[in-house]
């Protein structure tokens, strides 16, 4: 069984810090990390590959050379292969032009059975990725999946949306998203970590490599282009109620009241 | 790239049709044709033993965009009904469409829904787009991309609003992608430039530190998922005219191989906060489980819902389903009561669609009370039960 984790590596955003004085993002000294829902896909798959009785997981990852770290983590928690597609060319790219360049890489890889995402990534949270990666590919996917088992040659997928379970049966090849509810990531140990440096296969693709033409990848690639970032205007100051708490209950019933809000 | 079939070299073995990923190529009259699914990705060229498939390196066709006019929203349903996301589209296509002095459509797709197309029309729909398969309930994902990529080929509207919930989130980008057009993920604002008439699409980004906008200006149409709860519906308005349509479109075997086994409706702790009216929620101020107990009161006091900020879901006194904010629900009540909780951006994101924001606080300099409308500075221990306990008595006088 050959499963593919596509994985992001992704600035840590619980430490990004706006600059007061400009309204700009302070990323230096930012930690980069796994973005942590793909941990999970990386466990699904494990897990997975382990009922299948064998078979390969192979972790893809687009981003700059340091992002080589992060995919060696990952070998680290039990993947067996890391591919990094890391070239200008795909620099720029929205969430079209990377699933694109992350579909020429899959079929680089020949038959393979699942694909299995995070459900976002915390920098953009956009969860456009794995759907878009899906389309290229023409397979079915389950996005939001809270459980994933192997039934007979096919897949049986809890999907958790707003407050309810789908329960879903795909053919594979197919594509799925996991929730952080899934499971619980396994910490790497110090055998895998020695394994992740040492012996298992570790490739850097570029565009030429994945046969990918250049107008559909990067900033040419992208339909969408961001016009300006700004930082969210507050909301303006209104009454401030303080001393004795009775006196101020009251205050704001009678306000509430004034207002037709009660 | 752009694939182009000679008439005179095909034969209509029908080769081609075999390996199209896209079942975009028709045999019609014994000659291959494409069809309006083809987005030139050129896995046919080799298929065809007779050359007639030619592929031309280069820009792609360059899509007219002026052919496209008018605002789209995907109309999704919840059970029986519209999703509330359905009208807060069409509250806000209303006004795209009505700045760019276009027309406002609602694209309702499913089986046995189109009693809900005249809700539409008084939500603000100018047109009903109806496409009725019992092949599209329960949702899947397949069936429905192909049923409203045809739709959209067809009306070929400049811009579609799709809602950020379960069902949009995964369909968006599968029909953006077949498409060949930008998704703009999660919109909190949208507006109409000046001048250019494109669409500006606003959304939070690195966990709501900063906000992006995006703009699509070379594609149509301009695609945008919208966050519930952000939006605002307009009354609805049964004087209202418009029109209703009947589409076709072809849906595929390919696009029925995902089964959907049951669905599985959570009942009991049915919390649905993004259409919640009152929502007194509680934070890491409030200590513990136990604590809860206090804003569990005083949001039955006001027939509200109990809401928390992610310190409290992360300390495990209360489920997810109840977390405000960029990772939890946007809300837009009446009424939003803060309780022990700082105010973070990210919390903050959560509550832009709020009428009126209430704020207790020990600390006069937290964010929340900057942002509140009423800020009591005091201990949430002593404020929330005298708070329950004159609510009570409030409603009392009023019953008498
Ligand atoms: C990517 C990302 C996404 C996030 N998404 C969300 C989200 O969706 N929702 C969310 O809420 N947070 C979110 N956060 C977390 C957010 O940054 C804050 O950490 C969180 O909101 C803090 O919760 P809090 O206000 O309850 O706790 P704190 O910040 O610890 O504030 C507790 C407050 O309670 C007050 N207090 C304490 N005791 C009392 C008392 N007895 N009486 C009155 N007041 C008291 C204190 O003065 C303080 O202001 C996110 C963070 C990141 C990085």
């Amino acid at each position: 069984m050959l499963i593919i984790v596509p994985i992001k590596q992704v600035p840590d955003t619980n430490d990004v810090r706006i600059d007061p004085e400009t309204g700009t993002l302070i990323r230096e000294g930012v930690p980069s990390i796994v973005n942590p829902e793909d941990r999970h896909a990386v466990e699904m798959a494990l897990v997975l590959k382990d009922q299948a009785g064998g078979g390969k997981v192979v972790v893809v990852s687009m981003g700059p050379p340091q992002a080589e770290i992060a995919l060696r983590e990952m070998l680290a928690m039990g993947a067996d292969e890391a591919i990094l597609l890391s070239d200008r060319a795909f620099a720029g790219a929205d969430t079209l032009a990377t699933a694109c360049a992350l579909a020429h890489a899959v079929r680089q890889l020949g038959q393979y059975d699942l694909i299995i995402c995070g459900r976002q990534a915390i920098d953009g949270d956009t969860a456009q990725v794995g759907p878009q990666l899906a389309e290229f590919l023409q397979i079915p996917q389950a996005t939001y999946a809270q459980d994933l088992r192997l039934e007979g040659g096919k897949i049986r997928v809890e999907r958790a949306v707003e407050g309810e379970v789908q329960v879903l049966e795909l053919p594979l090849p197919a594509l799925v998203t996991c929730l952080k509810e899934a499971n619980k990531p396994r910490i790497p140990t110090l055998k895998g970590c020695i394994g992740a440096f040492r012996e298992k296969p570790f490739q850097v693709w570029n565009a030429s490599r994945i046969k990918v033409p250049l107008e559909q990848i990067g900033l040419k690639g992208s339909p969408t282009q961001v016009r300006r970032t700004f930082t969210p205007p507050p909301r303006g100051q209104g009454i401030v109620l303080t001393g004795d708490p009775q006196q101020a209950v009251q205050t704001l019933v009678q306000t509430l009241r004034e207002k037709g809000i009660m | 790239m752009a694939i182009s079939i000679d008439k005179n070299l095909c034969v209509g073995c029908g080769a081609c049709l075999k390996v199209c990923p896209y079942d975009a190529i028709d045999l019609i009259d014994r000659k291959a044709i494409l069809n309006d699914s083809c987005v030139h990705c050129g896995a046919c060229v080799d298929s065809c033993k007779f050359k007639a498939i030619l592929s031309q390196a280069g820009e792609g066709p360059r899509k007219d965009l002026s052919e496209y006019a008018g605002v789209a929203v995907f109309a999704e349903t919840r059970g029986q009904g519209l999703a509330k996301v359905a009208t807060e589209l069409l509250g806000c296509g209303r006004a795209l469409a009505d700045t760019r002095k276009v027309g406002l459509t609602a694209f309702l797709l499913g089986h046995r829904i189109q009693g809900l197309a005249k809700d539409l029309i008084a939500h603000g729909a100018d047109r009903v787009v109806v496409v009725d398969d019992p092949r599209l309930a329960p949702f899947r994902t397949a069936p429905f991309a192909r049923a409203l990529t045809s739709v959209i080929q067809q009306q070929k509207p400049e811009i579609v609003l799709i809602g950020a919930s379960g069902i949009g989130r995964d369909l968006a980008p599968r029909v953006a992608n077949r498409l060949k057009t930008g998704l703009t993920a999660d919109c909190t604002g949208l507006a109409i430039e000046e001048g250019s008439g494109l669409l500006l699409q606003t959304r939070p980004a690195f966990g709501g530190n900063v906000m992006a906008t995006i703009v699509c200006p070379h594609h149509r149409p301009q695609m945008s998922t919208v966050r519930p709860g952000v939006m605002k519906p307009l009354p609805r308005d049964d004087h209202r005219q418009g029109t209703i349509t009947e589409a076709k479109v072809t849906i595929k075997e390919t696009d029925l191989r995902t089964v959907v086994r049951e669905v599985v409706r959570l009942a009991g702790k049915k919390v649905d906060l993004s259409e919640a009216t009152v929502i007194v929620s509680g934070g890491r101020g409030v200590g513990g489980a136990k604590g809860f107990e206090g804003i569990r009161d005083l949001a039955e006091a006001l027939g509200g819902q109990v809401g928390a900020s992610r310190a409290a879901v992360e300390s495990g006194w209360i489920e997810h389903d109840h977390q405000v904010g960029q990772t939890g629900k946007s809300v837009s009540p009446r009424l939003y009561i803060a309780c022990g909780i700082s105010g973070a951006i990210q919390h903050l994101a959560g509550i832009a669609g709020a009428d009126f924001v209430v704020a207790v606080n020990r600390d006069a300099q937290a964010p929340i009370m900057k942002a509140a409308d009423v800020a009591i500075v005091g201990d949430l221990h002593q404020v929330v039960p005298l708070l329950a306990a004159e609510i009570r008595r409030a409603r009392k006088e009023n019953a008498a």
